[in-house]
This record gives C-alpha cells, structure tokens and sequence, in this order.
C-alpha cells in the first residue's frame, strides 16, 4: 500500500444520510474476480441512467467536480453489505479521502485497508464544507498533523485512532505486520489443542 | 466466584492473542466461511505474495451469491461462471473444502454453517458477508469481514479487532399470535434506527427471546447488521445444544454432552453489566412492513407510511417515498404487489418455508404477482419436498427453485424489474436491491404468503388460515 501523508484536492459534496454500499457499487458489477477496474460503477444508477446517459442533477457529474478526490458524505456512510468493491469503486475513481459525520463499521474498515483516508467530523463542520464545496472548495488533509485546511485558511484538526494513523502513513500491509506475531499465534493454537 | 460477565465478553476472553491499550486486539479465528463475490481477490493477494492458508480444516467454502435458481446445468453469465470457477480453483489449490453448485451440503452460507454444525456457541466466526451476524443466534461472535480481511484471515487464521461495547436488547413480554420473529426485528430496527448498533455486540435478551426456536433467533441475529452493529448474539441455552445435537460437524455421546456443558456455561452471568440497554415491548409489535429504502423504514401493517413533514429528516422520507412511489399517510394496507420473494438467509429455512405453506395451501397466487420460493439450501429443499411443501406452493402457482441468495440480491436473472414491487422475506430493500429501479417491501415469510394471495398487504392474524 501506498503511505499516506498529506492530500490536497476538490472536495465533492454529497449530501445524504444513510448511503448503502449496494448505492456506491451496484451488485451486477460485483462478478469480477479482479481487485481493479470498480471506478467507472460507481454510483452507478445514480450517476447513468436507464440508457447509460449521464444524469445531470447528480451532484458528481457536475463539471466542477469532475477533478474531485475528497469526498463529503452524510451520517453512517457505507451501511449494508460488507462488499470491498465500494472502497476500490471510490479509490479506483479517485477519492483519497472521504469525510463524514460517521461510518458504517465494515465499510471504514476496509477503507483503510485500501489507503484511503476516512475522517469522522461532527455534522456541523462536514455541513459547512457541503454548503462551500457548492461554490468550489479546495481542502488541504495533513495526516501527521491531523489537521485540515480550508480555501480560505481556517484550520480543522481530525481525530484518527494512532494505530490506524501509523498504519497509513508508513503505508504498512496487515499480513506482513501479523505475520510478526506468528509465534503467538502458534502459542495459542498449541494451547487449545 | 469471579466478575460476572456477559456472553460475548467470555467469548472475547478466550480469543485474544494479543491485546495492548489502546490498539486492536488480535483475536483467534474459529471458522471461516467463504463465498464466491468476496474471496477471489484475496485468495489471488494469497497467491501473489506466495502465502498459504494457515488453517484449511478451519475454512469452509460455498457458491450462493450467483448461483441460478433454475437451469443451473446451463449457466450463460459468462462472468458468474468465472467467479465459480475462480473459487473452485482456489478451494482446490489451496486445500478448502467446498459444496459448489451441486453438493449436498450447497446453500446460503448462514444456512448451511449451522445446517452442519460448523456453528457452535462459543466460536469466532467470520466471512466476508455482512450477514455472518446470523450465527450470533448460538451464543458465537460471528461478524462480517471485508475482502482484504477475509485474505487476513485466510493467511493467519486470525484478526485485529477493536473491542465493541456491549448493548442489551431486552425484549419484554411475549410476541402475539400471529406476530413472527422477523416482525420484531424489524420493530426493532424500525424503533431504534439503523444505526444505533454501529459499535456493539447486541445481545438479545428476555423472555421473548429464550422461546424463540434457533431458526427463529437466526431470524433476529442476522438483521443486526441493519441496526449497524458489529455482531447480534443470544445467550446460548438448551434449545441451543438441542437444535446441535447430531449434526455433522458435532461430536457424539460424552463429547457432545462436555461440549454442551461449556456451551450452557458461555451464557451471560446474572448481574453482568452492558454498555447500553434499550428495552421493547413485544405485546405492543404487529406484523411489520417497511415502507422505504433502509430496513429502519418500517411501520405495523395497520399503520400507513409516515408524513413528511412531521419526520425527523424530511428529506429522506420525501426522497424514500418517491422512490418507491408512494404517497405520504398511505394506508400499507392500500400497497398493491406484483412479486413475491419467499427466501434469504433471513427467513428461507424449513419453518419458515412451513409457515408460508400454511398460508397459501389450497389458494391461489393473484392473477399477475410473480411469486418465487427460494430454499436456503439443498438440505431445506429436500426437507420441504418430503413433506410436500414444494406441491402446496405449486398449486398455489408459486414457483418452486432451487437454494440459492436469489432475489435478496439478484446478482443471478432472479430480478424484480425496474418499477416492480416486491413482498420480500429478505432483509435490504435498499434502492435497486432486488434490480434497478425495483421496489422492495421487508416481511415475515406469513406477511409474504398473504400478500401473494390478496395482491396487496393484508394483517396476516385476520387472513383465513391463520396458524394456530
Ligand atoms: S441471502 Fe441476501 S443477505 Fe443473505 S447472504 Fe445472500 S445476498 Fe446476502
């Protein structure tokens, strides 16, 4: 996994609570044996519609969001089924970072196992940047810090778990780093047998 | 004697490899299911990074997600076959066992583990499916895992978890005739939101809940994760080492009885304390139906679906009930349907599929209504067919398949159409669950049944032939 440091980029406002993982990667797309190639389903029935055109009233085909890579979503992101495919849909399309008020548990999970950083904001300041990123707005995410920075200078700080916090920034794969425990591990299957 | 605790803290105990302040802890992994849609890109990261799989005997394997329902010998989705050939492959190469499309032991994965009995009270279980909370009706910690969790666990038969707080769902009272295991989950859900459960283990607890059949706990235990919880469990008890005793992957005689003593012994202590406790009152539930997109969208059958202005996110309503093209203050009574679903890991296992019976025998399915009857597992179809559910369900001109996740999701051609509405024993009826632009109302497999017949929802307790 690539480590991760610092991230600048557009922020795309979604406003909705309660968005599924069957809304973020629509099940049809989830045949492929591949860890790649999720992007371009993303939001799919939200984003094409019964003839595969673009639908204009979706926030993300707008073309001032078109370069977007942080995205500001709504309470308990990612509910329902545990599928990775969102994770790799959004990294795949480009987002780097996702804010929102919270997350459903499996989906921060595997965000983080894919490199992207999920923040948790109260609702108040994530209602704030939706309402800014209408007219453009640019956020600078600063992992080590923990600190975002707005347009127009106002700075944020985000709380993210250490252990989490250590794992993105040194980019560290979860095997490789369990694998250390393997005589732990083989203390315990002993001790139950 | 020591501090009392609840059942999942015993469990937690037992498991932990490792544990520092303030990290995850590393907890030991007793089974491991696996499916088609989630495990093709980690058992491929296995094979990149030259890994192998700590535990086979610890892992088991299905094909349920894709599989079609009907004329499976002649498959035309060329992707889904790859994605079973793929998990075939991987089972051979790495050693897993597996009941592909035509074994016996085939099913919906939450059917099958405790089918077998590779479900017991006590385990830690995971796969890479939200539903896995099924399990948690044994007294087991049971969870669902993402992809790169599920090659974690394939590698090292272990996983990093921070530890959930615990939430007593104490149901108070006894369910009324007529009012089903899923009606209260669904009550649940719909009193408490979809995401009051985001960070705990629920444990279901009450009078209510200790006379509840095993396949009726499975019924509450799976929805959990649409409350958000990490896990749903119920103390393990007699009725537990009952519904166990004899299947497969249990041992026999004075193995079995030992077993069961430390099975009964999980159970939570007197005076164990929760994180949390919300209280419900089920001689108050009726039969449920939900309304909207989320599974929290629900109402009783009597009520009608909510006004706008009066909700707490209005939007959500507005947008909700423009999506499944209803009016506000619509009686549910007045919601006509065209497709019936009797199936999912929620409700498609022999009681259930029993109690719909009860409901159609000697009726017919309205003119127009697309009904199906999905058994969760090959085991479940014979089982009906023995008792001749599959010939009630015919006559009553629904169609009989075989087991599979079906129309819960429609990854195979089981689809409600765009613009369709559904009657469905499943547990999402998120936007475009069951196919795009597809409407989908969550009941009990009775609610279904009736459904079917009238056309429209009806209060199963006043519908003729009402089980007694
Ligand atoms: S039946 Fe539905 S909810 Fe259950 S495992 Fe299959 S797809 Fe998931």
């Amino acid at each position: 996994m690539e480590p991760f440091k610092e991230h600048k980029g557009i922020a795309a406002p979604l406003n909705r609570g309660n968005v599924d993982t069957d809304q973020i990667i629509p099940k049809q797309f989830l045949k492929r044996i591949e860890r790649t190639g999720f992007g371009e389903f993303l939001f799919f029935h939200w984003r094409f519609d019964d003839d595969g055109n673009l639908r204009d009233d979706f926030v993300l085909n707008q073309p001032k969001y078109e370069n977007a890579t942080i995205l500001l979503a709504g309470d308990n992101f990612g509910c329902g089924s545990s599928r990775e495919h969102a994770p790799w849909a959004l990294e795949d399309y480009g987002f780097k970072v996702i804010i929102a008020p919270d997350f459903a548990d499996i989906f921060y999970n595997n965000s983080l196992k894919n490199g992207i950083l999920v923040i948790k904001m109260n609702e108040e300041q994530v209602q704030q940047w939706m309402k800014k990123a209408e007219q453009g707005l640019t956020l600078d995410v600063d992992l080590e810090k923990q600190e975002i920075t707005d347009t127009d200078g106002t700075v944020v700080s985000f709380d993210i778990p250490a252990y989490h916090k250590e794992k993105l920034l040194n980019g560290w794969d979860d095997i490789a780093l369990t694998l250390l425990e393997e005589d732990a591990i083989q203390a315990f299957e002993e001790k139950r047998a | 004697m020591g501090k009392a605790l609840t059942a999942f803290e015993k469990i937690w105990n037992k498991h932990v490899i490792k544990e520092e302040e303030g990290k995850p802890a590393l907890l030991y992994i007793d089974q491991h299911l696996v499916h088609e849609v989630t495990s093709p890109q980690a058992f491929e990261g296995l094979r990149l990074n030259g890994r192998k799989v700590r535990r086979p005997d610890l892992t088991f394997a299905t094909m349920d997600h894709n599989v079609p329902t009907i004329n499976r010998e002649n498959m035309k989705d060329e992707i889904s076959i790859k994605q079973m050939e793929a998990l075939k492959k991987n089972c051979a190469d790495f050693g897993v066992k597996l009941a592909d499309m035509y074994h016996p032991d085939q099913g919906i994965v939450h059917i099958i583990g405790p089918q077998l009995g590779l479900t017991q009270p006590g385990k830690t279980i995971v796969c890479g499916d939200s539903h896995t909370s099924t399990h948690g009706a044994f007294g087991a910690f049971a969870f669902g895992i993402g992809t790169s969790e599920v090659e974690h666990v394939l590698a090292t038969q272990t996983i990093w978890q921070d530890k959930p707080k615990t939430l007593n769902v104490q149901v108070v009272g006894e369910l009324g005739v007529g009012v089903t295991a899923k009606d209260l989950i669904l009550a649940i859900i719909a009193k408490f939101g979809v995401r009051f459960g985001t960070g705990y283990v629920m444990e279901y607890t009450g009078e209510a809940i200790r006379n509840l059949t095993m396949e009726e706990r499975m019924t509450i235990c799976n929805m959990s994760i649409e409350a958000g919880a990490r896990a749903g469990l119920i103390s393990p008890d007699e009725t537990t080492v009952e519904f166990l005793r004899g299947r497969e992957m249990v041992p026999e005689g004075e193995a079995f009885e030992a077993l069961a003593e430390d099975w009964l012994a999980l159970a939570t202590d007197e005076g164990a304390e929760y994180d949390h406790t919300v209280t419900i009152y089920a001689d108050e539930i009726e039969p449920q139906v939900t309304w909207g997109t989320n599974p929290g969208m629900g109402v009783p059958v009597s009520a009608s679906t909510p006004t706008i202005a009066d909700a707490e996110y209005p939007d959500e309503v507005k947008r909700a009930l423009e999506y499944m093209d209803l009016e506000e203050n619509q009686p549910i009574t007045s919601i006509h349907v065209d497709h019936v679903f009797i199936g999912s890991c929620t409700n498609s296992r022999l009681s259930d599929l029993k109690k719909a019976s009860k409901i159609v025998e000697g009726k017919k399915v309205k003119e127009g209504i697309k009904a199906i009857v999905v058994p969760g597992s090959f085991l479940v179809k014979q089982q009906a067919e023995e008792i001749g559910l599959d010939k009630i369900f015919i006559e009553a001109g629904f169609e009989w398949r075989n087991s599979g996740c079906s129309m819960c999701l429609g990854m195979n051609d089981d689809i409600v159409p765009s613009g369709g509405r559904c009657a469905s024993t499943s547990n999402r009826n998120f936007e475009g669950r069951q196919g795009n632009g597809a409407r989908t109302h969550l009941v009990s497999p009775e609610m279904a049944a009736a459904a079917a017949i009238e056309g429209h929802f009806v209060d199963v307790r006043q519908f003729v032939g009402v089980p007694s």
